[in-house]
């Protein structure tokens, strides 16, 4: 008996971004509440960041809330069903379950249920790798329409009175919803990963740790959990950031991978309509423009000065605004890029929805 | 390869670039932070600003110890040889 020849899916020439969604929780949080936590002032937060506010989600707000939120908006720009969803892929660093996936309870949310669905831990880089994937899926014929999800709740994991990464911070959700094209809307990823510097941003501690600790207060061993307490500033975990080593990185590291992509899609700064960079800081926005020699048409994404820097969200919900703003931006190339804890990147060029 | 007073110099032009300060208020005993009011980011372009000019590499574990401009100039001397 021979072995039968395995049907295939059937390759589509391009993916394109169909439409885009954007949530930003009500809670402004300006640099003066900041100051209340840390020695700063107002002036030397922007100066150092150019960051002037940050939205933040209550305390009762969850990453699935806020990803509803924006996802409901993609679906209904790109003119899409919920059922017609093939693949739901949300990055997130802040669902605060191992398991289950944020994803599957979005999905079914939305109305998107029985697709596939599952979460991308790639951090700041994470709408990036979910674009790669989509693009991905779409053409090899797997689906034929993701919703791809950023989305955070950092506030979640921040302790308001350390100064490396904290006051940075925001929470939001922004979601595209990719499908099939004629003409390629989405260039090559050129993505990867150093994990050489996995330590210079990420949480004080570990779950295991949180469990150490719980079996203490169990046992009502005061004394460890104080000494925990003092050791981490607080027993529950938040994150740090080496902020030299990683600047340093996401500008002329980033900046190199940045022109990757462009080379990668076949086109030239000259081409672009607009420049959307993880929101990280500004600094390190200005800077990475600099290098990259942008002429002066493209529009440079500074979400980072109302929304704070909100990880995997920060490309959506910056791209999401600069359409809003700029509305001649529409099927103009767009290049974005996301870097951060992993450390990981992720950049490509995209035709805006 | 530079001598120290082309170092200098170089530094100077470099820390100009960036913050905007008179060449001749970067010397050899002033303090980066504490005399010149350079941030942590601002060094960190200064840092990889002058690798390129000087063609060394300064690595970020290192960066700390150049407390002052002399202290970078004798690096990037020291690196050079």
């Amino acid at each position: 008996m021979s072995t039968p020849t395995l049907k295939q899916t059937t390759p589509r020439n391009g993916s394109q971004i169909l439409g885009i969604g954007a949530y930003r929780p009500d809670i402004i949080v300006t640099n003066d509440d900041v100051c209340q936590w840390i020695d700063s002032s107002d002036e030397w937060i922007q100066q150092r960041t150019g960051i002037v506010t940050r939205h933040r989600a209550p305390r009762e707000t969850t990453v699935v809330d806020m990803a509803v939120g924006a996802g409901a908006e993609a679906l209904a720009k790109a003119g899409i069903e919920a059922s017609q969803i093939g693949a739901v892929l949300v990055s997130t660093v802040t669902h605060m379950y191992a398991t289950p996936s944020a994803a599957a309870l979005i999905a079914d949310k939305l109305g998107a249920s029985p697709a596939p669905a599952y979460d991308i831990s790639a951090a700041c880089a994470g709408y990036c790798y979910g674009i790669a994937q989509a693009d991905a899926l779409v053409r090899a014929g797997t689906a034929e329409y993701v919703l791809v999800i950023g989305v955070e709740k950092l506030s979640d994991v921040i302790d308001n009175h350390e100064r490396t990464i904290s006051f940075l911070l925001g929470d939001g959700a922004g979601a595209v919803v990719v499908g099939p094209s004629d003409e390629p809307g989405i260039g090559p990823t050129v993505w990867g990963s150093d994990g050489s510097k996995w330590d210079t941003i990420g949480m004080t501690h570990s779950l295991m740790d949180v469990r150490d600790f719980s079996e203490q207060a169990m046992k009502g061993d005061g004394v460890a959990l104080a000494a925990a307490d003092e050791a981490h500033s607080t027993l529950w975990p938040t994150l740090r950031q080496d902020g030299q080593t990683v600047f340093r990185w996401a500008v002329w590291e980033m900046a190199k991978m940045a022109k990757k992509a462009l080379e990668a899609a076949g086109v030239t700064a000259a081409d672009l309509g607009a420049f959307v960079p993880h929101q990280a800081n500004m600094r390190i926005i200005d800077e990475l423009a600099k290098q990259l020699k942008l002429p002066e048409h493209v529009i440079i994404a500074r979400d980072i000065a109302d929304a704070g820097n909100t990880s995997a969200a920060s490309i959506p919900l910056a791209t999401h605004r600069l359409l809003q703003e700029n509305p001649e931006l529409s099927g103009k190339l767009s290049l974005q890029i996301g870097f951060g804890a992993g450390l990981v990147f992720g950049a490509q060029v995209v035709r805006l929805p | 390869m530079a001598s120290n007073e082309e170092i200098l110099a170089g530094l100077a032009e470099i820390v100009n670039e960036e913050t905007g300060l008179a060449p001749e208020a970067v010397e050899l005993d002033k303090s980066f932070t504490d005399d010149l009011d350079i941030d942590s980011i601002s060094m960190m372009t200064i840092v990889v600003n002058a690798e390129e000019k000087f063609d060394v590499k300064i690595p970020d574990e290192e960066v700390k110890n150049l407390k002052t401009v002399g202290d970078a100039v004798s690096f990037i001397a020291a690196a050079q040889a």
